[in-house]
């Protein structure tokens, strides 16, 4: 066998050279080959080096910051799905019966505008809400975590719910933001992710799916980090109380 | 969870702002590796970020759905940040130094303890950095996507609108530039 060409070393690299036992053989035997096969993969290991300013796990939302204003955002079914107007009005009912209950434990004599003028108020009418949610959302994620895989597994009532808890979510997340409880929004930020991610998948998932599902809701920690969460706002309810 | 792309990019054609948000988060990371590995220069590479998603939305209707929307995004990704790169030829840029500890090429364990590694200098990377800027655009493209994004000969072609033979020599040109430029440094690093 003649020598081989810098781009047929090149090529078997990369294993792009077709059959490569005959390369192989040749590299065995010729020196001068192997030499230049060596030259070749020390300069691909140099390169390796080349520096790329790291990114952090941020770095998706900030870009999506400098874009979003250009998305043009249209209200997906949001006025015709009656589903949307249950979770709408669930939230809000949400937020009536805590502000009701606040009500009644608050000593102080009623102010007007009181639940927007105290913000020691608010806090609380937050945590009550929040650690319902909170408890809401966990029984969805438990029961995907927990769904027989012996075949392919419909999901989609699962969705539904989970399309209702995403209207919420955006509800509370903004609402801790306003307040500056950043514990509770990173949180329910987290949270809007996975649940986003369940209700964009195929509502029909195979048994690898569902692994890939349970693998991610394990890695991404979600189910911890609401039991946290949960027992932080009802701890602090009960202290405040 | 990739398996969702798919499902995704059906919401995000029917209007759907939230599900084109969690493709951006999705790709923006890698994108960005592509980018800066094409550019070399950070703020180009955010640019090439930014627009590549821009034009990606603008253009969902014209999406395949039974393609990868991952390959899908860097090819309109490679195009954009061959524009610049063209319009950069006569001026070339220095990417600014790099925090060493934020490097992760010196702070993450590797798998391949060789000598090349351990012994990389700042000064090495600095020769890695220019050789890489005395690439062609064609080659330094046609490179970046086999060597780093792992990609086969056929989808570099694709992805340049060229035939595969002349990927595969843009790809060879390349590697035979940079182990002019780099052997003899290679070879000290032993």
């Amino acid at each position: 066998m003649n020598h081989l060409s810098e781009e047929e070393l090149v090529l078997h690299c990369y294993g792009e050279a077709g059959d490569a036992a005959p390369v192989d053989q040749h590299l065995k035997e010729c020196e001068s080959c192997r030499s230049v096969y060596a030259s070749l993969q020390r300069t691909l290991n140099v390169v390796d080096g080349m520096p790329v300013p790291e990114r952090g796990a941020d770095y998706g939302d900030l870009v999506w910051q400098r874009i979003a204003s250009f998305v043009p955002r249209r209200s997906r079914r949001f006025l015709t799905s009656p589903w949307r107007w249950a979770a709408a009005g669930a939230a809000f009912a949400t937020l009536l019966v805590a502000a009701f209950l606040l009500g009644r434990w608050n000593p102080r004599p009623p102010v007007t505008m009181q639940l927007t003028a105290d913000p020691e108020a608010q806090q609380r009418l937050l945590t009550l809400a929040v650690a319902d949610y909170l408890s809401r959302s966990q029984v969805v994620l438990v029961e995907l975590a927990n769904a027989n895989t012996n075949g392919a597994v419909d999901i989609s009532p699962e969705q539904d719910r989970v399309e209702n808890l995403l209207t919420e979510n955006r509800l509370y997340r903004q609402s801790a933001m306003h307040m500056g409880d950043a514990a509770i929004a990173a949180v329910l930020d987290d949270l809007e992710r996975v649940l986003l991610e369940i209700e964009h998948a195929p509502s029909r998932l195979s048994a690898v799916q569902m692994d890939e599902l349970r693998r991610q809701l394990h890695e991404d920690g979600i189910l911890f980090k609401i039991r946290v969460l949960d027992s932080t706002v009802r701890t602090r309810d009960e202290h405040k109380l | 969870m990739e398996f969702a792309d798919q499902a995704v990019v059906a919401r995000a054609r029917s209007g759907d702002a939230e599900a084109f948000r969690v493709l951006v988060e999705r790709h923006s990371r890698g994108l960005f590796r592509l980018a800066f590995r094409m550019t070399g220069n950070e703020s180009d590479a955010e640019d090439v970020v930014q627009e590549t998603l821009l034009r990606a939305y603008r253009q969902l209707s014209k999406f395949d759905e039974r393609a990868s929307f991952g390959t899908w995004l860097y090819r309109i990704a490679t195009n954009y940040a061959l524009d610049v790169m063209r319009s950069h030829a006569r001026r070339r840029e220095q990417p600014p130094p790099l925090d060493t500890a934020a490097d992760p090429l010196l702070s993450a364990p590797s798998a391949d303890p060789t000598p090349d590694r351990l012994a990389l200098s700042a000064e090495v990377r600095d020769r890695v950095t220019e050789a890489m800027d005395e690439l062609s655009a064609a080659e330094r493209t046609a490179f970046v996507l086999r060597h780093f994004e792992g990609m086969g000969i056929e989808d570099v072609s694709r992805i340049l609108g060229c035939q595969p033979s002349a990927a595969k020599h843009s790809i060879f040109r390349a590697v035979q530039k940079l182990r002019r430029a780099l052997d003899p440094l290679a070879s000290t690093a032993r």
